[in-house]
Parts: C-alpha cells; structure tokens; sequence
C-alpha cells in the first residue's frame, strides 16, 4: 500500500510540473464548452435569401415583408430574373431564392390559388430541410392570413390544430443539448489522453526498464497511473459542470452523486483504454495516433452532434460497443430530464462491464509484455 | 568455501533469428567484482536482461543469490540493484526525488544504507534540488548508481556503466565500484572498454553471443602466447597478408598505428620477420616484441573462433 502512495506521489508531482499541465487541465473545459456549445448548432440563423419579385403588387411585397421580418431570414438582394437569382445561389452567396411569378396577387384574390418557388441549396440536407420548412412555414402563415382577408373566416382552414409541447427544452436551445455531451467528450479527452500518453512516456523513456526491475507488483504500478487521471478527469467535470451553470445557466435536473458514480464508472473505462493503447504501442507518436483514431469514431458515433437513432441499423449495433454514446445518453438523462438510476440502469450495467473488459485487457496487455 | 552469487547454465536467446545469446555458461562469486567484456552487440545487455528478470531465456537456466530468475524473478528484484546503460531515471524529478522515489519503493528511507553512497551522494550534494535531466552525464550517473544502492542490494548489475563518460569520471567510478565491493556486494559490471577489464577481480570476454574466455585478467593474459610483436613499415595496408602467411602464424591483427603478430612456435625468431619483409620489398621495418594486453587476448581469441567457425 506504501508503494502506491509513493508511485501516486511521483505522478502528482511529474503532473503537476509540466508545464502545459495545468493549463491544459484549465483551459480545454473552459474553451470547448464555449465555443463547441455556441457554434456546434442546428439551428439555422441568418438565411441568406435572394427574392426575385416579378409581380410587383403589394401583396407580393407583403409576402417579401414577412421574409424580411423573420429573425432567420437576411434578405441579401432584390433581382429581376429567375436566372439571376439562380446565378446568387451557384455562387454560394445566398442559400435561398423565393420567386413570384407574375399574376400571384392577382391569383390570390382571385381564384385563393396562387404558387411561389422556393429553391434551396442543398448541399447540406440537414440544414436544407430546415431551412425549407421556416420557408415553407413563412408562406403558409402568409397564405392563412390571405384566406381570412378573402373569406372573412379562418374556420375552414384550421380544421385541425395542434399545440406543441416542447419537453425538458422548452426553449429549443440547442445548447441545452450540447452541453451534457460536450461535458462527457471533456472527461475522455482527457482521460484517454493522459493514461494512454503517460505509461507509453515512461517506455520511450526507458524508467519502466529500472521500474521493473524494482519489487513493484503491476497492479501497484498501474493502479498507481491510473488514480491521478481518475482524480483530475473527476475534477474536470465538476469544473465544467460549473461553467454550465454559470455561463449556460443549465443546472442538474437529476442527483449531482449520481452523475459522479456514473463518471467514476465511465472514466475506468476510459483509463482501462488509454492504458490498453499504451501496453500495445512503443513511443507516443503511435499511442496518439491509436488513440485518435477511436476517439474520431466514437465521438461522430457518440449521438454528440446527430441522434444515434437516426443511423442505420448496423451502426446502431457498433455504438453498442461505443462508450461514449452510453455516458452521453446517461449525463443527458441526469442533467436535462432528472433520471434517477432506474431509468437508465442497463446503460449503467453497460459501463460496468466494459470497465471490467478494458481493464482486464489492459492488465492482461501489460503482463505479456514484461 | 566459495559462495555462488550468480549461476548461469547454458542461456539461449534469439530475437528474430538473431542468436543473442548461444549457450553461456558462467559462475559468478559472492562478492566478486565481474566485468563482461565485448563489443557492442555481443550480448552483454541481453544477458543482464535475463539476469535481472526483464527477459525470459529461450533455454536454460539461471540464478541470482540462488533465486531462479523465471520462477523467483519477485525475490530477484527485492535484492538486485539495476543500472541499465541508457539513463533511467524520471529527469523531470530533482536528484532528492528520484532517491526518495526508489527508496519509498524499496521499503526504505534514504537514510537506512547512506554509508553505502554517502561518498558518491556528497558530489551531488549540491544539485539536489535541480531536475535529474539537467545534470551533467558524470553527475546522472552517479545519481543513478545512488539509486541503485538506495535499498543496499545483494548485487549490483551495471550494464556499461562507463560508455560516454570522460576518462576521469571512469576512473573514478572504479574506484567507487571498488570500495561497494569492499562493502560486502557483488558487483557485476559490463563494458567495451578492454583496458577497464584489468579492473576487474574475473573477466568474461564475449563476443558474438559466446563467452570466449573466464578468467582473471592476469590469468587470461598469462595464457596468451609469449610470442607477440608489434610490426610496422612503411607499406602498411599489405603487411596483415604477408605476415598471414608466415609459418606457424596464430593471429595477425592491427592495434593503433601497429600490426600485432604472435606466432605459435615458442622459440620463433622474430629476426625472420624482418628479413621477410624485406625480400618482400618493405623498408622502414620496425619489429619489437611487446607484453600482450587484455585487448590482445580478446583479437586472438575472437581469429580463432572465426577460425573455427570456418573451418
């Protein structure tokens, strides 16, 4: 038991003296949640919209009107001809083009049947699709209040209507959804990291020839290597959970000891995989490499930035073996909807066992090796 | 009656086809100061490797202080002190760190052995807050045999513990591996420096994965040929083939700015080389007969067994 503590002893002053150290441990929380929370976002803001009015009537610049006084939409310029406007989008410097033919108020008084085109750039579905519906959503609004003008009576139209209710993020703030993730790809970096780095420093270095020739047991050693980062990830999520509730304003809906018992779980897994990676690499450069490779699957993988169940099935079933995707999943129960442990205990049993897979890994790893 | 500290028994180690090791045999005494000598890549590192339980052997057997080093390898590593030849010590922790480190390990305090190191630890006194990796190569190394001692090991493996150092810091580290074998340890020390085996109480020269001769440096000098020459003349670069082919020649080889000769025949007269070379056409001949060197040994030795090989 002494050894461990003067293994622990070395290790926290070999931390804590490199200097990129404690920045690093400071810094990479404060940073990411700041700027992966603000920009890693769905939503759509600023449209940029190009509007080909060839009817000229007020109800066609009332249409316009509605474009303009949308928050989402930035209208960059007023063109004359279908082909002018498509030249703004092949460009890339507008993302939509409404055109009016010419007739449309003419139509809507008329006949209450008038068409408008709305072309999108779609190169990037998602945010086509989003932008299409605010588009599309614009015009219908507009498209109502035309029919009461007409008929004198909304009745017919809004046979059906729906409310909508938004849960645990009423306010559709994206950030709220970011957040627990961000927090969750924190701790891995930099558990992972750490472990996977500091025992492969230690080969490079060539100490672990003089260590092993010492009465050192592997578990003290490793357990030793392991409990600094176990010790500074934990700290890193109080200290990010913090800036969510100061900055973000996001506070734990559920049991703060909870989400921590469900971290120290999840960071063994996390040490148990660096430190796998370390036993099987022999300079930093390949512990890194190794390392990033997995970390780049399993955070596009994670459910992070797009929602695991609109993959495809095959993928659905590799996330299953993806750490990552479980914490994320359990720290947005916790800290968005107030999960108690029932709600999420077979994710949690998940963990449990990948804890015990990597670290037995590991530790089978590093006997063969010495 | 003599104590065994180390026993090896027919080791055998290959890397990838490469024979490291094929079949060492050697007895080391207690409290003996034994240097394996041999040039780089003659298994010396691989040897202390198996020796101090890092590897395990492909055949044979060995054992430390009577521990076998497979099965007892936990019981090796609470008694042996290891210096291996590249620097292994955490240059981010000052020297009182390092030595606190490996002391804690140990089970013991800087304080319990200090007679053991006090002289070599009185040079670092100076430097003990400053980082191991900013000491000088002299100073590092005596760092790192402090920490070897720290836990007053039954025996001391030092693998070229010598290698990079200046003259001065050499000889003065055998004077220190003198007096920790004046304490009662086992020191067993490898190097490619011929001259430092005089040093040593037992030498093992090794070449090539085999051990070519165990003795004590006097010994091993005793038994060479009395017949050695140191030859020169003004046509250097085919003196070796025309001295080959002398009758009873045993070994032709150069040393500094001279070919060394022996002849097998004790009452060789070293008069014939000389007219040899003349009928041969050399001028400025110098002939004079020299007392032999451990390197001397080593050359002869390493000829025969390439001898033998070819033959």
């Amino acid at each position: 038991m002494t050894r461990i503590l003067y293994i622990l002893q070395k290790e926290f002053i070999q931390v804590l003296r490199d200097k990129s150290m404690l920045p690093m441990i400071l810094f990479i929380p404060v940073l990411q949640l700041l700027i992966l929370s603000y920009t890693a976002t769905f939503e759509i803001r600023n449209i940029r919209l190009v509007v080909c009015d060839l009817d000229h009537s007020s109800e066609s610049r009332e249409l316009a009107g509605k474009f303009k006084g949308s928050s989402f939409y930035n209208i960059v310029n007023y063109v004359q001809s279908y082909d002018e406007g498509a030249e703004w989008l092949k460009k890339g410097t507008a993302e939509q083009l409404l055109v009016i033919e010419p007739g449309f108020a003419k139509n809507i008084i008329h006949t209450g049947d008038a068409s408008v085109l709305l072309t999108t750039d779609a190169i990037n579905g998602s945010a086509a699709s989003l932008m299409n519906a605010y588009g599309t959503s614009i015009i219908n609004q507009f498209g109502r209040e035309m029919a009461v003008t007409a008929t004198g009576s909304a009745q017919l139209r809004e046979a059906l209507r729906i409310e909508p209710q938004f849960w645990y993020n009423p306010e559709l703030d994206y950030k709220t959804y970011m957040v627990p993730g961000i927090l969750v790809l924190l701790v891995t970096i930099i558990g992972m990291f750490l472990s996977a780095m500091n025992v492969v420093r230690e080969k490079e270095t060539g100490t672990i020839e003089q260590i092993n020739v010492t009465p050192i047991r592997k578990y003290q050693f490793m357990t030793g290597k392991l409990l600094p980062f176990w010790i500074i990830a934990l700290f890193e999520l109080a200290f990010g959970l913090l800036i969510a509730r100061v900055v973000f304003g996001i506070a734990v809906a559920g049991s703060i000891p909870l989400l921590f018992a469900v971290a120290s779980v999840y960071l063994l897994v996390v040490l148990g995989f660096g430190l796998l990676v370390s036993t099987i690499t022999d300079t930093m450069q390949q512990a890194m490499f190794i390392s990033w490779f997995f970390m780049v699957i399993f955070i596009l993988m994670s459910g992070l930035f797009t929602p695991v169940e609109s993959m495809p099935d095959w993928a659905q079933w590799v996330n299953k073996a993806n750490p990552l995707a479980y914490f994320i999943k359990i720290n947005r129960m916790i800290m968005l909807k107030g999960s108690g442990f029932s709600d999420f205990s077979g994710l949690f049993f998940g963990l449990v066992f990948y804890a015990i897979l990597t670290l037995s890994l590991a530790v089978w790893r590093y006997r063969k090796t010495t | 009656m003599k104590q065994i500290a180390v026993d090896i028994r027919d080791i055998r180690k290959s890397y990838t086809g490469i024979k490291a090791l094929q079949g060492i045999n050697i007895q080391i005494n207690s409290g003996e100061l034994f240097g394996f000598i041999g040039p780089d890549g003659a298994g010396k590192t691989s040897l202390f490797h198996i020796l101090t339980s890092l590897v395990i052997p492909d055949s044979g057997s060995a054992t430390v202080a009577g521990y076998d080093t497979i099965h007892d390898y936990r019981e090796i590593r609470k008694i042996v002190g290891y210096m291996p030849g590249k620097f292994s010590l955490y240059q981010d922790l000052t020297v009182d760190e390092n030595l606190k480190f490996f002391a804690g390990i140990f089970r013991t305090t800087i304080h319990e052995h200090f007679e053991l190191y006090k002289d070599i630890f009185a040079q670092l006194e100076p430097f003990r807050k400053r980082k191991a990796g900013q000491l000088s190569g002299g100073m590092k190394q005596k760092l790192a045999l402090s920490c070897a001692l720290v836990h007053k090991p039954q025996l001391l493996f030092l693998d070229e513990p010598t290698t990079g150092v200046d003259a001065v810091s050499r000889t003065e580290f055998w004077e220190i591996l003198q007096r920790i074998k004046y304490m009662g340890i086992t020191v067993i020390v490898s190097t490619p420096y011929m001259d430092e085996a005089a040093l040593c109480d037992r030498v093992a020269l090794m070449n090539k994965g085999s051990i070519m001769a165990v003795n004590s440096p006097e010994n091993i000098v005793r038994s060479f040929g009395k017949n050695l020459y140191a030859v020169k003349s003004e046509q250097m670069f085919p003196l070796p083939g025309l001295l080959a082919t002398i009758e009873h020649t045993k070994a032709v080889y150069r040393s500094g700015e001279y070919i060394h000769y022996l002849n097998e025949k004790d009452d060789f007269d070293p008069v014939l080389i000389e007219i040899y070379l003349r009928a041969c056409g050399h001028g400025m001949i110098q002939v004079h007969q020299i007392a032999p060197s451990i390197e001397d040994c080593f050359m002869v030795l390493m000829q025969q067994s390439k001898a033998q090989k070819a033959a």
